[in-house]
């Protein structure tokens, strides 16, 4: 799978579970758990310097600094027995050199930038006795702290309340515009997709099988899943009788059938596509797709 | 950008495969003592009862002084040691099993109560389960061996009175994390009373931790038997039992080491043997007991 | 889609009406628990199902709407407020009276992994209701077990399979099978697609909808996803802080909300349709805790148009735009 970023740019991963979005997202930052999976090739290109052939050192000081990353869980991505500053000197002091004094006014002062009311109180408070919503916040000021040139997002918001999910992602976006830097977003939601993201790709069992800008995608989505996803999904006051299903069940990644994952449920399938594996094709400018229906007749 | 491959699963099924494997030792060992337990009266060479103080502490067969008419010895009283093994298997295995069977039945109910009912019914059975536990087993056994003189179903009530407590402890624990999950509340939204919700979807739930649990404790039990024995406060004498075996052997040591150490082994491999099925039994199906 | 039934114009004593009722806990604070504190989880809530159709009930955590279900459900009694079934009291009736109620509500949790009992077969899992309050025979329990995997687009030789077989979509239909067995009148629906996959989601949504049209059954539809609330809903009931704030027709809630909570949480609600139009509304502040609700009108701390009535007054429900709201806007 191949995609590209710009500057200050949202791409948004979409996928349900089994997809492969959270292993990308942790391919890009060779944090794949082995022995059970490998990266065995391909390219990752950060501002130009290709990270697949960083050494284990080189990537430590990248991970952190120049790329970031939120997580789902804020109660496991914070240690809780340490208080909040203490947790964020860390990577003060490792990354930017600075101790005591200059690294506590910093972390209050990033703590400030995500919009925690009075940061040097909460400097001194422990992760459980903070709210959901704050919690994020707190990796969020972590994960700024760099100020990183990539920020991965692996579904930041989805144990977030609705209201509080409004407020954190205005949050990211305001964050972006200042400090300029890219945001891979993964989520299972595509109404969040559609408000914070310019492109989005849409993975199904380990391939991104469609790849565009937001608009484009959700107008005219080339992939028939991506087309049967988006019928499936309820919508506000349009109360239809009965929503577009997609028949069957995601795929096992330990078999998956010869030929293209989605046939087994796609509504538009064809012989070719139960043989062989669909290659990527351009299916309008800056918007790819891997399906025979796309591809120019062989 | 990256192709990330997950290869073949070949190391991880194999570490499954090792503790999927059946314990064949430990088995083996448990139904040859109980297969001797049964059959003792039928496989004994000699009646264990029978002295003859012309043959005391005779060594084994393989020694100058042995003879296959006593293969293991006999003990200070010529009591062919053999023989008396044989049958204290029946007394020792009878002790344990009885005793844990007794307590974890009454345990488990009133882990069961206690965590289903919670509130007062739970602090209340707990502070008594708390109680029980702290008290020492020997001591009490050693005191009704005072007062109303060993026997057998004093050893097993002694210790049965003591060992219920740890059950309740642990099956409480498991009934308060099955209470969360919404298949309790289920049951009771279609009208299961209590009885039913403990027996029907409860117990069953606690089954595998029980199971593993009173397998790793009949090693415990024969254990504390044979001590309780040793210390003259469990099965009285004639009747062989190994931990008296031991105690009669205590002053001989020396001289005739058999007396001791054939009883001693014995203990050894049935306990490992229960500890090593258990073991076994709570990889296989209750991996989240590994603390125990 | 056929309007939902008028009980106005044909006099139908609607199927549960809840009446003020509210629900308060004592919880321990302190080192040694000496002090209580108490938790308004529901306060004098009060609302309508007709039968045939489905509430929806939205709000975020804190908000009370599980307690509610546990209230309909029969799991936890009422600190006030009563419970009408059908016109009567439900818990007026006694043990016995309260074990009929039961048989006519029913529900389906979220986590399909944990509602399911792990040891039993799903035959006995479906049957089981059926065991402790029907006089049908072992025959009869099969057949009407078959006819309940059925029902659920499942074949009948699911029922001798144990749920860890099944995936969770799968699962959750097995669920609404049990949830059926008594030819319930009320399903309370919890969060009953949240833990799917989204593809699978559309498939179990469609199931209740073409039960509710099949059998006549209501649902109470608790979720956390508003376009699926809206979906389900034929009346909508926002929930904050143990209050209901709106409580109206599902698309007037839905499209045209009015009380400031509701329009907010609509407004984060995120649809797909990127021209669909959107206020942007984005709350200040944490949701406060039970413990400690703000005095008045417990959204004031948050609200964008509160005033100073907001802080001393808790505003009632009146009737505004065809819906109720609890605000001193109107």
């Amino acid at each position: 799978m191949s995609f590209a970023l710009g500057e200050a740019e949202t791409l948004g991963l979409v996928g349900e579970s089994g997809s492969g979005k959270s292993m990308t997202c942790l391919s890009v930052v060779r944090l794949v758990p082995r022995p059970a999976a490998r990266i065995v090739g391909g390219v990752v290109r950060l501002d130009g310097e290709d990270l697949l052939t960083k050494s284990e050192r080189e990537m430590q000081r990248i991970r952190g600094r120049k790329v970031a990353m939120i997580l789902q869980d804020p109660m496991s991505s914070l240690n809780p027995v340490f208080s909040i500053g203490m947790q964020m000197r860390e990577p003060l002091t490792m990354y930017h050199g600075l101790r005591g004094a200059a690294a506590v006014s910093r972390a209050a002062e990033l703590l400030g930038s995500v919009r925690i009311p009075s940061p040097a109180t909460r400097l001194r408070a422990f992760p459980h006795q903070l709210s959901g919503g704050m919690r994020q916040r707190v990796v969020g000021a972590m994960a700024i702290a760099g100020p990183p040139r990539l920020l991965i997002a692996d579904e930041p918001t989805t144990s977030l309340d609705l209201t509080i999910q409004a407020q954190y992602l205005g949050l990211l976006k305001d964050l972006q515009a200042q400090h300029r830097f890219a945001m891979i977003f993964v989520t299972h939601n595509l109404g969040i997709v559609a408000r914070t993201c310019d492109r989005v790709a849409v993975m199904y069992a380990g391939r991104i099988v469609e790849l565009g800008p937001v608009r484009r995608l959700f107008t005219t989505p080339a992939h028939p899943y991506t087309r049967a996803l988006l019928a499936s999904i309820p919508r506000f006051g349009a109360r239809r009788e009965t929503l577009t299903a997609i028949a069957g069940q995601p795929p096992d990644l330990a078999r998956l059938p010869a030929g293209c994952a989605f046939a087994p449920r796609c509504p538009d399938v064809m012989d070719r596509c139960r043989a062989e594996a669909p290659p990527e094709t351009m299916a309008a400018a800056g918007h790819s797709t891997r399906c025979w229906l796309h591809a120019p007749a062989a | 950008m990256s192709v990330i491959a997950v290869p073949e699963i070949g190391a991880p099924v194999e570490a499954r495969a090792q503790s999927r494997r059946l314990p064949v030792i430990s088995l083996g060992i448990i139904a040859t003592f109980v297969l001797v337990a049964i059959l003792a009266p039928l496989i004994s060479p000699a009646d264990p009862y029978e002295q003859a103080l012309r043959l005391r502490h005779r060594p084994p067969v393989w020694e100058e002084r042995g003879s296959w008419s006593y293969p293991l010895g006999t003990d200070r009283l010529g009591r062919d040691l053999l023989s008396r093994i044989i049958h204290g298997a029946r007394v020792s295995l009878a002790a344990g099993v009885l005793t844990v069977l007794v307590a974890s039945a009454f345990g488990a109910a009133v882990g069961l109560v206690a965590g289903y009912y919670g509130g007062r019914v739970d602090a209340t059975l707990m502070r008594v389960t708390d109680a029980t536990l702290s008290f020492p087993v020997i001591l009490l056994a050693l005191i009704l061996a005072v007062t109303v003189g060993p026997s057998f179903g004093n050893v097993v009530i002694a210790i049965a009175v003591i060992l219920w407590a740890r059950y309740a402890r642990v099956i409480r624990g498991q009934v308060l994390t099955l209470m969360q999950l919404d298949f309790i509340a289920q049951a009771r939204i279609a009208g299961a009373g209590a009885w039913r919700v403990i027996t029907r979807h409860l117990l069953p739930n606690t089954l595998n931790t029980l199971v593993v649990l009173v397998t790793l404790q009949i090693g415990y039990v024969i254990i504390v038997e044979a001590s309780l024995s040793f210390l003259g406060a469990g099965i009285p004498p004639p009747t062989p039992a190994w931990g008296g075996m031991i105690a009669e052997g205590r002053d001989v040591v020396t001289s005739a080491w058999w007396v001791s150490f054939f009883p001693g082994l014995a203990i050894l491999l049935v306990v490992l043997a229960f500890n090593l099925l258990g073991d076994w039994l709570r990889d296989t199906l209750d991996p989240r007991l590994r603390q125990l | 889609m056929p309007p939902p039934p008028d009980a106005a114009a044909r006099h139908v004593t609607p199927l549960l009406e809840a009446h003020a009722l509210t629900k308060h806990f004592i919880v321990r604070r302190g080192a040694l628990g000496w002090s209580t504190a108490l938790v308004r989880a529901v306060e004098a809530v009060s609302f309508t199902i007709e039968a045939g159709t489905t509430l929806g009930l939205v709000g975020e955590s804190g908000c009370g709407k599980t307690t509610t279900s546990k209230l309909i459900l029969g799991l936890e009694r009422p600190t006030a407020g009563t419970i009408r079934f059908e016109g009567s009291d439900v818990h007026a009736l006694g043990r016995a009276g309260e074990r009929e109620y039961r048989r006519f509500v029913q529900a389906v949790f979220q986590d399909p992994y944990a509602s399911l009992d792990p040891r039993m077969r799903v035959a006995t899992i479906v049957a089981e209701p059926l065991v402790i309050n029907s006089d049908l025979d072992a025959t009869g329990r099969r057949r009407r077990v078959a006819e309940l995997l059925d029902v659920v687009g499942l074949p009948a030789r699911a029922g001798t399979l144990y749920p860890h077989e099944f995936s969770g979509g799968q699962r959750q239909r097995i669920a609404i099978a049990r949830a059926l067995a008594l030819s319930p009148k009320l399903i309370v629906l919890d969060e009953p697609v949240s833990a799917l996959d989204v593809s699978i989601r559309a498939q179990v949504l469609n199931l209740l909808t073409e039960l509710q049209k099949r059998l006549g059954v209501s649902y109470l539809f608790i979720a956390h996803d508003l376009a699926a609330v809206g979906h389900m809903s034929h009346t909508i009931a926002v929930m904050y802080l143990g209050r209901i704030v709106e409580l109206g027709d599902a698309d007037a809630v839905a499209l045209r909300p009015q009380h400031p909570y509701t329009r907010a949480l609509f407004a984060a609600a995120m649809p797909v349709d990127l021209d669909a139009p959107r206020e942007e509304i984005t709350l200040a502040g944490e949701v406060p805790s039970p413990l400690a609700p703000p005095a008045g009108c417990a959204f004031h701390p948050r609200c964008p148009f509160a005033m100073d009535r907001c802080a001393v007054e808790a505003p009632a429900l009146r009737t505004e735009a065809g819906r109720l709201v609890a605000c001193h806007l109107y």
